[in-house]
């Protein structure tokens, strides 16, 4: 297919608890950097992925949930990565992964879908924007031939918005024959919403053709991998993640959570290759929970929490965080870990770092919030 | 081929769709083939409401396992799978989980059956609106054998009566008790935390907050309505001691071994409970025990921003993805005014003009275009087809909705490139079985009720075979628009 490729997106309804429900977008642009937005839907628990062992509150505030210190990855004197993070420590090692602490979006209640359609609009308030930053971040880049194209039955909100946006899923469906579909297309010529959605639909097709049909981490991390990896494909991704809602038995659930997010990672990165070097991936949630454990095995809803930025093309081996401690006195209404980062202001400075825009007009675009302060130092290397 | 006749230019879109069409497509589930078209539309769904020919047990659901058989077959499971030795625990778990599946793809099925045969489509919709209001989601393995009965025990019986009741029968259920974390929520104060304390203080039990938040943001305030953290700290407060009897691996309270409760049944345990007077929302609960909770969900069922609330979702569901503001006050106002009486809400809706606009504004989710697709085509019964995997494969697996909100009512969350193509694909499946029987033409005119565009009548006409003009017809805009 030769026509307008604006973006793509996929979704693994999968194996794994972290993928059910699971989805990629992606959309491409003139360049040879990649940009991945990884969404980890359900408020992922901050504070026993990246673990401030260091502090002094930490343990007797989680009890039998704290991550035992001996067991983590040390990552500097007061952070350590969760176990399950296997390759996600290697990247750290090797210098190809950042963590941020302590980060919040501009939202403050507690309601995940409130929370989330902040984070995806990068409004200040819920249901204040239409459409996602994602979506105005393609904006900005020059097209180049420019087609939508999804493996998901539905869009993300981060990435609806003007562009246009197309849909592909490996299917378990026997395919419908040319002529049907060329009929379909018929069909639909004199209706603009499913004619544009079609005409999407048909250019996924062409460019899906070698991407396997597995929907496990590891599959759906190759599956992205070959998609940002060719020449003509999308150069922006997003990946949709959910069952990070611990509210019980969080330790057994968290881990495999996080060895999924890992797997998935591993395997991007391994596909990319000597694309790797390019590309700056975003993990992200939309609020932390609560500072102590509930009376479940779990904890509940919270405020800040940590987010990840991981790729070849980060200036990693870092922690950036303005830590402000778990003493009562500090936590966030006395009960969350207080924010100090801006999530707003990390996407922004990674955004536009990874395709080298002016970081005042990116800000300005991707977010309404005026008060955000840029990130204190560069993110990726130069 | 069909040529334009009225009119209406050749390049119009936009066919005035019939009350009629409207009444069976936008309210009801989808004509049946062979069926007429209800000669008075509004009649026809005030009949279903009031005429007693709802069936709350109707005979595909009558056969389906209550929660306490499945509650007590859970139970068995878990101490199989204790009791089995290290080479067995395995195996034991495998065929459990086979049952466990089975026993899902079953009751989807029987859901779909009874959406096929139904004499009253127009409740048969509201069922699955109220089952995607109070959402719960089969990731959970319990849940996953609960939420057949939950739908069958918790909504139906309520779908026409009063909201309080329903909402009520909601909480209570093990699905429910189970999918937001209930059943183990103790009080930092009670006498039961104290117990565990001395016993081992470094495992203290204590909230869990998930129940109260959900019940106050979801299932009736609505977010962003004027309560805070503390009333949901609490409200789950308040909700101690409601639980359900132990089905072993940490499901029931404490998990105890010689729980009187039947598994999975609702009990209130008292020693859970935290003592004291609670205030929420500035009101104060002195009530003892039990009575505390159901006080606050009394007056969460009363409250103008649940009327408001509910109003919204059921105008979206029925008239726009954006729902006109005039007819969502006038619901919300028969709401209250009735104490949530729902059939006197349906009424004010059916007679609302919003919902008969002659344009088909809403999408049709997965389950809408499947269950419509099967009843045009007129099939009665399933045969070996099993529900569960289509839904899968069409994006919206039947109670999995991802996240307590349930599935989204608008467009943007369904009318994407690939769905159409998975349509497509399954339009042509089910079209093959139906052969030559059907001529697509004449079904759709009468699935449409005359409201047939001429520009898909003409490309039904055009088709190369019988089937082919079939699968057109289920995926053309005038099929999947509602």
């Amino acid at each position: 297919m030769t026509t307008r490729r604006n973006f793509l997106l996929c979704a693994g309804a999968g194996a794994g608890a972290m993928l059910i429900g699971s989805r990629m977008a992606f959309a491409s642009v003139e360049s040879d950097r990649r940009f991945v937005f990884v969404i980890q839907r359900g408020a992922a628990d901050g504070l026993n992925i990246v673990v401030p062992y260091a502090d002094p509150a930490y343990a007797s505030l989680r009890g039998a949930l704290a991550i035992d210190p001996s067991s983590a990855t040390r990552l500097d004197g007061t952070f350590a990565l969760h176990p399950s993070l296997v390759e996600t420590a290697k990247m750290y090692a090797a210098q190809q992964a950042l963590f941020v602490h302590a980060v919040a979006s501009p939202y403050r209640d507690r309601s995940h879908f409130d929370g989330q359609n902040v984070l995806e609009t990068g409004g200040t308030a819920p249901y204040q924007m239409k459409d996602g930053w994602l979506n105005r971040l393609v904006s900005m880049l020059p097209a180049s031939k420019a087609n939508a194209i999804a493996l998901a039955s539905t869009v993300p909100l981060a990435l609806r918005g003007r562009a246009e946006v197309t849909s592909y899923a490996p299917s378990a469906l026997p395919q419908a024959p040319d002529d049907l579909l060329v009929r379909v297309s018929q069909l639909y010529s004199g209706d603009p919403q499913l004619h544009a959605l079609w005409s999407s639909a048909m250019d996924a097709r062409g460019l899906a053709a070698d991407a396997g049909a597995r929907q496990d981490p590891a599959s759906l991390g190759k599956l992205a991998a070959s998609f940002l990896g060719r020449s003509d494909g999308p150069r922006i991704a997003m990946i949709e993640t959910g069952g990070w809602d611990t509210h019980s038995a969080q330790n057994q659930r968290l881990g495999a959570q996080l060895k999924a997010l890992d797997t998935m990672m591993a395997s991007m990165r391994d596909g990319l290759g000597e694309h790797w070097a390019n590309t700056t991936v975003l993990v992200a949630t939309e609020f932390g929970r609560m500072a102590t454990a509930n009376g479940t095995g779990g904890t509940d809803h919270g405020t800040a929490s940590a987010a990840m930025l991981l790729g070849g093309a980060v200036q990693g081996g870092r922690v950036l965080a303005d830590w402000p401690g778990l003493a009562p006195s500090a936590l966030y209404q006395g009960r969350d870990l207080r924010p100090t980062l801006g999530l707003d202001s990390l996407i922004a400075a990674a955004a536009g770092e990874t395709f080298g825009l002016d970081p005042v007009h990116v800000r300005a675009t991707l977010f309404t919030q005026k008060t955000a302060s840029p990130m204190s130092s560069r993110l990726l290397r130069t | 081929m069909a040529d334009v006749t009225s009119g209406t230019s050749a390049t119009s879109v936009v066919t005035s769709v019939t009350p009629a069409a409207i009444a069976l497509n936008r309210f009801g589930l989808g004509a049946r083939a062979g069926e007429a078209a209800p000669s008075d539309p509004k009649g026809w769904l005030k009949s279903q409401l009031f005429g007693a020919s709802y069936q709350a047990m109707p005979q595909a659901l009558g056969v389906q396992p209550s929660s306490s058989a499945l509650a007590a077959e859970f139970a068995d499971r878990q101490s199989a799978i204790r009791n089995a030795g290290a080479d067995d625990k395995q195996a034991v778990r495998k065929s459990y989980n086979e049952k466990l599946r089975d026993i899902y793809r079953a009751a989807v099925n029987a859901r779909f059956v009874s959406a096929l045969q139904t004499p009253t489509p127009f409740v048969e919709r509201l069922v699955v609106f109220w089952s995607n209001h109070f959402a719960v989601s089969v990731e959970k393995p319990p849940v996953a054998m609960l939420a057949g009965s939950f739908e069958a025990e918790a909504i139906r019986p309520h779908v026409l009566g009063r909201f309080e009741d329903m909402l009520v029968a909601v909480e209570r259920h093990p699905a429910m008790q189970i999918f937001l974390d209930q059943a183990r929520s103790v009080g930092p104060d009670s006498p039961a935390a104290e117990r565990a304390a001395a016993r081992h203080p470094e495992r203290k039990p204590g909230l869990n907050e998930n129940l109260a938040r959900e019940i106050m943001e979801l299932h009736t305030l609505g977010v962003r309505s004027g309560y805070d953290q503390n009333d949901v700290t609490e409200f789950a407060r308040a909700l101690t001691g409601w639980s359900i009897g132990a089905m072993g691996g940490g499901m029931g309270a404490g998990a105890q071994r010689n729980d009187a409760a039947a598994p999975g049944q609702f009990v209130f345990r008292q020693p859970l409970h935290e003592p004291g007077t609670r205030t929420i929302m500035n009101r104060q609960y002195d009530q003892a025990g039990e009575q505390q909770a159901l006080a606050v969900l009394h007056d969460l069922a009363a409250s103008p921003a649940t009327a408001q609330h509910i109003a919204g979702k059921l105008a979206r569901h029925f008239v726009a993805d954006t729902p006109p503001p005039a007819l969502v006050d006038r619901l919300a106002s028969v709401f209250s005014a009735t104490n949530g009486d729902l059939s006197s809400v349906y009424q004010v809706l059916i007679d609302s003009p919003e919902a008969w606009a002659p344009v088909d504004a809403k999408f049709k989710t997965p389950w809408d275009w499947t269950v419509s697709s099967l009843r045009g085509l007129g099939f009665n019964t399933l045969g070996n087809t099993q529900i569960a995997p289509l839904l899968t494969q069409l994006g919206q697996p039947v109670w999995r909705p991802g996240s307590p909100a349930g599935y989204d009512d608008i467009a943007a969350s369904w009318a994407a490139p690939d769905a159409l193509v998975r349509r497509v694909e399954l339009a042509q499946r089910f079209a093959s079985r139906v052969g030559d029987t059907l001529d697509a033409r004449t079904l759709g005119n009468q699935l449409l009720a005359g409201s047939l565009s001429d520009a898909t009548a003409s490309e039904l006409s055009r088709a190369e075979s019988a089937p082919t003009a079939l699968a057109l017809l289920l995926v053309s805009p005038d099929f999947q628009r509602r």
